[in-house]
């Protein structure tokens, strides 16, 4: 039981007040490292997925790829995806890149969405969706730059992958990394990961011609706790569309945490506009009004 | 305005006629009809529903008081575009029902100059060319007006989301979305001021439809003329020498 833990809360979003029981434990932050290099496009870990998260499993679209769906579902949360590029010397190269919730330190998702605790981000990184909460509105689909949440017009809620947070909090991997035979998914701590990453990347550079190699973790959004080890880093839109410089709206930086509030206060203070205007300058009445009383000394206010 | 409708209005108004009854005693004016008051309320009633709808989703502050009204924050969510739309419905009829009286004259330029007379109270009666509505009125219609259009343009945006419109789209739309709703909570504040404490006699013009004559000849003197066909300062002059004062109470 020693390695059982809980998740503790760093972030709520659309949470007025402190966190509940913010400090109280210290956690690493952990990370999954894809290594698109060595990934076969095999899918275990998009079955995994859906096995632990047991979720009804859809139909599949063929495009004439290897790609089971243009992009991730809220039941399939977890997608390779499949392109097949052509280098500047007209030679074929296979890019399959797992795509799923790339967990932002920053994350855009729980930025834009105004439910009170329905997006929280723990300590150790995992951004998650607590869908009691989620009012269904897909804001967060418009804070997420990797297009992951997704609507379920059933339930109306909104879902995306958890990396597991079940396994993670009771001291497990997740199912995705359990799955893969190739080894190239990793989980671990945020510095080990980075750690093993660079190395990878310096080692395809050396030893393997990829000279563009390198590690996938943009810091537009603080970083990322899913890192990709690219052949070609400089291009990571190849990789099914991967941004290379992802944001959050700014809207929702500046607009939500600054302006709301403060505006908000400015109309109340016209709800205080219109009540001091009654009592300092009065109604005005039809007309016409009795003539006003001569101010006598007994009839100083 | 097009002859369709006025025709339209014109139709409207006898239908409603028919149903509500105007009631005018003596030495009173009839302000609104039936189906403007209709349309007022309607428009109130889905504004209010809107806008408290929308506050538990505005501010983090308030959503845990004000989305259990309506059932919790994903009802609240799936009913505040509905509420939207029937604002934006009964509001549409009422520009159409109002634009004419609505349309902006050189009375009105100069009333806004003298905006400060009429906030700080200095001015007891209106100058003499003040028609059926205000300069102040007609700016809060047409803020309404340009407001309902951004409120449809960006709510649609906002309802279907991310994967029809873009995601830059939607949190731009969101940010105008409210500050539309933002100037139409300080209007609202100023409008129910004036049509209740702050302007006595002025709510039954949209209860009952009809107003006193004074308030008429104080507040809106050239419509007064023109319904009654006297001279609105003639009419002050008389009441003063009578002795008719109003209820400063009231």
């Amino acid at each position: 039981m020693s390695d059982r833990r809980t998740l503790q809360i760093k972030q709520m979003s659309a949470h007025p007040g402190p966190i509940p029981g913010q400090g109280v434990q210290r956690d690493y932050e952990v990370c999954k490292l894809i290594d698109t290099t060595t990934c076969i496009g095999c899918k275990a870990c998009e079955v995994a997925c859906v096995e632990w998260n047991d979720m009804p499993f859809g139909e599949t679209t063929f495009d004439n790829t290897y790609q089971t769906m243009p992009e991730t579902r809220w039941n399939f949360w977890n997608l390779i995806k499949f392109n097949e590029h052509q280098r500047e010397d007209g030679t074929i190269q296979w890019l399959m890149r797992k795509d799923q919730c790339m967990h932002c330190a920053d994350p855009g998702c729980l930025r834009a969405c105004p439910a009170d605790g329905a997006i929280v981000q723990y300590t150790n990184g995992i951004v998650d969706f607590q869908q009691e909460n989620c009012i269904g509105c897909e804001f967060c689909a418009s804070g997420c730059p990797f297009n992951i949440p997704k609507f379920n017009q059933t339930t109306k809620k909104v879902y995306k992958c958890t990396l597991c947070s079940d396994r993670v909090g009771q001291g497990l991997e997740p199912a995705c990394i359990k799955a893969c035979p190739t080894g190239c998914l990793k989980f671990g701590s945020k510095d080990d990961m980075k750690f093993i990453a660079n190395e990878r990347a310096h080692q395809l550079k050396e030893n393997f011609g990829y000279d563009k190699a390198g590690v996938y973790d943009p810091q537009s959004i603080g970083g990322t706790h899913v890192i990709y080890v690219l052949h070609d880093a400089t291009n990571p839109e190849a990789y099914g569309g991967l941004p290379s410089n992802p944001q959050v709206p700014w809207s929702y930086t500046i607009w939500k945490w600054l302006a709301k509030p403060v505006l908000g206060t400015f109309a109340l203070f016209g709800l205080l506009g219109v009540c001091l205007h009654y009592v300092m300058v009065g109604p005005r009445r039809p007309q016409p009004e009795p003539p006003i009383k001569e101010a006598t000394d007994g009839n100083r206010g | 305005m097009g002859t369709a409708v006025e025709r339209f209005d014109e139709k409207a108004h006898h239908a409603f006629d028919k149903i509500g009854r105007n009631e005018v005693y003596q030495g009173e004016l009839l302000r609104h009809r039936v189906y403007t008051r209709f349309l007022h309320w309607m428009v109130a009633l889905w504004f209010f529903l809107a806008l408290f709808s929308g506050f538990g989703i505005y501010l983090p502050w308030l959503f845990r008081w004000f989305t259990p009204i309506f059932g919790g924050g994903a009802l609240a969510r799936s009913m505040h575009p509905w509420f939207g739309l029937a604002f934006v419905f009964f509001f549409g009829l009422q520009t159409l029902n109002w634009i004419r009286p609505m349309m902006w004259t050189p009375a009105d330029t100069r009333w806004m100059r003298n905006i400060r007379q009429v906030v700080s109270g200095k001015e007891k009666l209106e100058p003499p060319d003040t028609g059926f509505f205000n300069a102040g009125q007609k700016i809060q219609f047409w803020e309404i007006v340009v407001g309902c259009v951004v409120y449809l343009i960006t709510g649609i945006i906002l309802w279907t989301g991310a994967h029809v419109f873009g995601r830059i789209t939607v949190a731009v739309s969101y940010v105008l979305h409210d500050i539309s709703a933002l100037i139409m909570l300080g209007g609202i504040f100023i409008h129910i001021y004036l049509s209740t404490i702050g302007e006595p006699g002025t709510l039954e013009a949209m209860t009952r439809g009809a107003v006193k004559e004074s308030w008429a000849w104080t507040f809106h003197p050239a419509w007064y003329s023109n319904v009654t066909g006297r001279d609105p300062k003639q009419a002050y002059d008389e009441a003063v020498r009578a002795g008719r004062w109003e209820d400063p109470r009231s």
